[in-house]
């Protein structure tokens, strides 16, 4: 389903839980999707005793991924033109990630939405914004 | 990255991917579906061009044959000096999407530096970015994506206060 503009007004939201409990086995399946092997992503043992972080974290691209479900489901399948975000904070195992898109602007043909994701605290994990093509 | 690398795209490499971003969304999966939506074929999800580093010969975070590999092995790593820093960190991506993209298709990525600066943060030390920018071009030589992402390097890890 696309979005369509005589429906949309600026300040619409849409919200999902994009990642429950997020596993070490999705991370092990995004670097392997991906092809990022970085050990920091799937490899415990190094990540703590040589990278000195408390355990693996994901991949910025697997949280933007799981935002770009959200994302996808809200504006339809091949309706972006546009899609951007900045990391703000590591997602660890364990997180439950929730992605919000709220409407900003609407053009002819077009509008523009922010883009947020949080963790089980609050904190921000990205943040950004995408273009997409309404009816 | 090297400077030009082909990506085949793939069905089962999509269905793969979308697994991987928890995404079920059938138009990944299922040609047949696909074909009664809107778009009318297969598409990869919006984050998949990245995945070229499947395809780069070079892609220095992807173990090699013959060759050490700094992730653990017997020791907490395979490689005996230190690694010169705590590594890259992915800060920004940005996506534009110019014309789809299905299964089939054969894009070239081409790869250039963009800007580098530096800036000093209180949870990692100095943080030095570079931007790098890709075109993904299909067989027809029309520019399909462009993707921007910013890498940071740290000092020491990020403080997780």
């Amino acid at each position: 389903m696309a979005l369509s503009a005589s429906n949309l007004k600026v300040g619409d939201t849409h919200e999902e839980v994009v990642a429950e409990n997020l596993s070490r086995g999705l991370l092990v399946m995004y670097a392997g999707t991906s092809g990022d092997y970085n050990p920091l992503h799937t490899d415990e043992v190094y990540t703590k005793e040589v990278a000195g972080y408390p355990s693996v974290f994901a991949h910025g691209m697997l949280t933007m991924g799981l935002t770009g479900k959200m994302l996808t489901n809200y504006v339809g399948d091949g309706r972006l033109k546009k899609y951007g975000v900045r990391f703000t904070n590591q997602v660890w195992p364990g997180d439950t990630l929730t992605s919000k898109a709220t409407v900003v602007e609407i053009r002819d043909g077009e509008c523009d939405i922010e883009v947020a994701t949080t963790n089980q605290d609050g904190k921000t994990v990205v943040m950004g914004n995408a273009t997409a093509r309404v009816d | 990255m090297a400077d030009k690398v082909t990506m085949p795209v793939e069905a089962t490499h999509i269905m793969m991917f979308a697994r991987s971003v928890n995404d079920d969304n059938q138009v990944y999966y299922d040609a047949d579906h696909a074909a009664k939506t809107e778009v009318g074929h297969i598409l990869p999800p919006p984050t998949f061009y990245r995945s070229v580093a499947q395809f780069d010969p070079d892609y220095f975070l992807r173990p090699k044959v013959g060759e050490k590999w700094f992730g653990s092995a017997k020791g907490p790593s395979g490689i005996d000096e230190k690694p010169a820093s705590s590594g890259g960190l992915h800060a920004e991506q940005h996506f534009e999407y110019h014309h789809p993209v299905k299964p089939g298709d054969v894009l070239t990525v081409t790869t250039r530096d963009g800007e580098k600066w530096e800036k000093v943060s209180a949870r990692a030390g100095k943080l030095m970015f570079s931007e790098t920018i890709q075109d993904y071009h299909n067989q027809d030589g029309l520019l399909v994506v462009t993707s921007r992402s910013v890498g940071v390097k740290t000092e020491r890890p990020v403080d997780q206060g």
